[in-house]
């Protein structure tokens, strides 16, 4: 029982440090330039004077974490398997114009609508992926190197889908779009569910797209933790070599992996467009994929830390506007954001090291067996397992073990 | 070898989540208050930047500009925002400005189309403007003006300039993003250009793909655009490509030829001498002028909404710099093309073919 405690404090550790750390560090920064840290940490968390203007900066802050969060589900399930997804970028934007696309140009009932949007962008996003995959295992390919160079390829040609043949904006509109999507093929907000709980009524709609992130984070995290599919995963993650002596077929887990991340990653357009946009434009959010990155260190890779990190970045982000009200440069923003990113690396490695080290002591203390079965043990209760600290950090495995 | 890969890997999307979280706006010293006496009806003017926010040396801090000099002038408040780096919260801005009581209320780039007919009409009470947007038929509601520019004119009398100075017959134009209106400047320098010398090549190419806005900030890779025209025997390049311009310079310092600057007269706004050096001229956009009038307009309670402010060169929000005396040789041709635009006798086209 207190190694359970002590694997979950550790696992908490490192993402908890960094932010400390994080903070320190922006502190220190307010207050070189001359403005009082204490104050604007609390602009920060300050949410409104009325009961509508509070409830209305908590939708701005969920509305911005559902994507983040679907961008960090989409790099961690790759990251758990060791592989390094940076293609999420290109995958979520060729999927979301043509998600975008098709669900201008078919007339169907709204459930039904919906769902082919949704398996539009799912697919186009697993297709484009799934690309990286095949190159690693019939040629060896680094799925760095391919996916990086498909996300040029990917924003170039969603750029000319988007001003070629799916142009849908008339010809002198300065923002070019797709068609519109109908009103079937939109989902509605949660407002509704927030004035039934006795909210004020926001000023902007709640995603209900914040639902469907739900049930994909719940969905992986059961994939990851109690399925033999994650259990593969998460074994070649740890060590490839020890996956395929124990019978694993690590070529196929790659390319699996791949179409999973990429399924997922085609989703991160989906609530912009579906609850508020309605069109893919050349206005259209970029750059998710890579907070995606960012989100699925601080988050350790497991379902339930992604969406804590996402939150976080979204509640930074809404803090900027406060901060320049209050005359203090939102930069101090991109300055927390930006040391938690570098904090949580070198955390997660300071934690990964005691974990390690205490696992060599329980080794050396329970007998010869902990080769294989320390990194390969689901410990079936902690939200993100003790021995995983690694996860989020796909370094070397081989390493890990020596 | 396999874990020295996986650090580099890790490195490298450090690095790339990191610029994702990176923008490049300095920790400027916020909105300056005016300060000005408090009158029974202090103007509180508020400002919303599109993508780059505050530090760009280029459009926004030129609205800046305009903005602070009208309520220094006129005393009251200016509050700027600054959008997040992906630029997602632009509805966020204009709604917080106008529910914290600021009017009038102006946006910054033709980014904010959507968003602003989207917020202008759950404020009938508050005065907009969006500059770079037309709202010439009222579609973003009756209390929305565009502040507009004839930027083809400007750059019209740019591609005279590039054409009667150029000796090898070809010029070049940079454009940072592929977008309608970077494409109103290349339509315009084209025809200039042509207008002096029908045989002239004109090199033509974009950083960056629709949608993707990281041209507009990129200096390396206008530099490497640039490099490429004068290597390809361009003389002189002409950018439209707002922060990517300064490797535009570069190149054409490295390479000995010259280069035409945009929005505001860059032979002051660079630091380096070098690079003063081979900036010929610059097509200025005078969004300062804009945005002051407009606000003056608004103190003085001439703005009527659902209607544009075109700004071209007969009212001087479009011009050619003269900084440097680079073409006080051709200055006359030039005033006569001018002369000819205001009159109407040359119609510049707005689109290229």
């Amino acid at each position: 029982m207190t190694g359970l405690a002590r694997r979950v404090g550790l696992s908490l550790f490192g993402p908890l440090l960094a932010v400390l750390v994080a903070l320190v560090i922006s502190a220190l920064v307010i207050a070189l330039i001359g403005e009082d840290p204490i104050a604007a940490f609390r602009v920060m968390v300050d949410l409104g004077d009325s009961p509508s203007q509070q409830v209305q900066s908590i939708v701005v802050v969920l509305n911005r974490a559902v994507p983040l969060f679907l961008a960090g589900l989409a790099v961690a399930v790759a990251f758990r398997m060791g592989l390094f997804n940076i293609g999420v970028e290109g995958q979520y934007r060729l999927a979301t114009v043509l998600a975008a696309a098709v669900g201008a140009a078919v007339v169907l009932p709204a459930p039904l609508h919906l769902l082919v949007i949704v398996v539009v962008a799912m697919v186009v996003g697993a297709l484009w992926a799934g690309i990286v995959g095949v190159l690693k295992v019939t040629r060896g390919v680094s799925e760095v190197i391919s996916s990086i160079m498909l996300n040029f390829i990917a924003l170039g040609l969603a750029s000319y889908l988007l001003t070629g043949p799916l142009r849908g904006s008339p010809p002198g509109a300065s923002i070019i779009t797709t068609s519109e999507i109908p009103g079937s093929g939109r989902v509605p907000s949660l407002n509704g569910l927030l004035t039934g709980l006795g909210l004020a009524e926001p000023r902007s709609g709640l995603y209900g797209f914040l639902l469907v992130a739900i049930v994909v984070g719940v969905v992986v995290a059961v994939l990851l933790k109690r399925t033999r599919f994650g259990f593969d995963l998460r074994a070649t993650g740890l060590s490839p070599s020890a996956a395929t002596a124990s019978g694993v077929d690590a070529r196929g887990m790659v390319v699996k992996t791949m179409l999973i991340s990429g399924a997922i990653a085609g989703l991160i357009g989906l609530p912009d467009l579906l609850g508020s946009q309605y069109d893919y434009g050349t206005e259209f959010t970029a750059g998710l994929g890579f907070l995606g990155i960012a989100v699925a260190l601080l988050g350790r890779s497991a379902p339930l830390g992604i969406a804590l990190a996402a939150l976080l970045f979204a509640f930074l982000d809404r803090a900027a506007l406060p901060l320049q009200f209050a005359d203090i440069p939102s930069s101090v923003v991109t300055i927390i954001q930006g040391t938690i990113v570098l904090a949580v690396v070198i955390a997660n490695e300071v934690a990964r090291r005691l974990a390690l080290r205490s696992a060599e002591r329980a080794g050396a203390s329970a007998g010869p067996d902990s080769g294989v079965g320390d990194g390969g043990t689901p410990p079936p209760t902690s939200p993100d397992g003790g021995q995983r600290v690694r996860a989020g950090v796909p370094g070397d495995p081989q390493g890990a073990q020596a | 070898m396999k874990a020295s890969a996986r650090a580099m890997a890790l490195l490298l999307a450090g690095s790339m989540a990191l610029a994702a979280c990176a923008s490049d706006e300095p920790a400027a010293e916020g909105g300056g208050e005016g300060g000005g006496g408090a009158a029974a009806e202090e103007l509180r003017v508020g400002l919303a930047y599109d993508t780059g926010g505050r530090g760009d040396r280029s459009f926004n801090d030129s609205a800046y500009t305009g903005a602070a000099a009208a309520t220094d002038a006129l005393g009251g408040e200016l509050q700027e925002l600054s959008p997040n780096d992906d630029a997602s919260n632009r509805a966020d801005l204009l709604v917080q400005l106008a529910e914290q009581g600021f009017n009038p209320v102006i946006a910054v780039g033709f980014n904010y189309d959507d968003v602003i007919a989207e917020v202008a009409p759950q404020f009938p009470d508050t005065t907009f403007a969006q500059v770079d947007g037309s709202n010439a038929d009222g579609a973003k509601g009756d209390n929305v003006t565009g502040l507009i520019f004839a930027e083809e004119e400007g750059s019209f009398l740019a591609g005279v300039a590039a054409a009667l100075k150029s000796e090898s017959g070809r010029v070049g134009f940079v454009g940072g993003v592929e977008s309608p209106l970077i494409e109103k400047f290349e339509a315009g320098y084209v025809a200039g250009a042509q207008a002096v010398n029908p045989q002239i090549t004109v090199d033509r190419q974009y950083i960056s793909p629709a949608g993707d806005f990281s041209g507009f900030n990129d200096p390396a890779r206008g530099q490497i655009v640039a490099q490429g025209m004068f290597d390809g025997g361009a003389d002189i390049v002409y950018h439209a490509a707002g922060g990517s311009g300064l490797g535009v310079f570069q190149a054409a310092a490295a390479s000995g030829n010259r280069a035409i600057g945009v929005d505001s007269d860059q032979y002051l706004t660079v630091s380096d001498p070098a690079l003063q050096a081979v900036i010929m001229t610059s097509m200025l956009k005078r969004v300062d002028n804009a945005v002051e009038g407009f606000i003056n307009d608004y103190a003085e309670g001439n703005v009527e909404g659902a209607t544009d402010v075109l700004n071209d060169l007969s009212t001087e929000g479009i011009d050619l710099a003269t900084s440097g005396g680079f073409i006080d040789d051709i200055q006359s041709e030039i005033d006569q093309y001018k002369q000819q635009i205001i009159d109407g006798t040359v119609t510049v086209p707005t689109t290229i073919e």
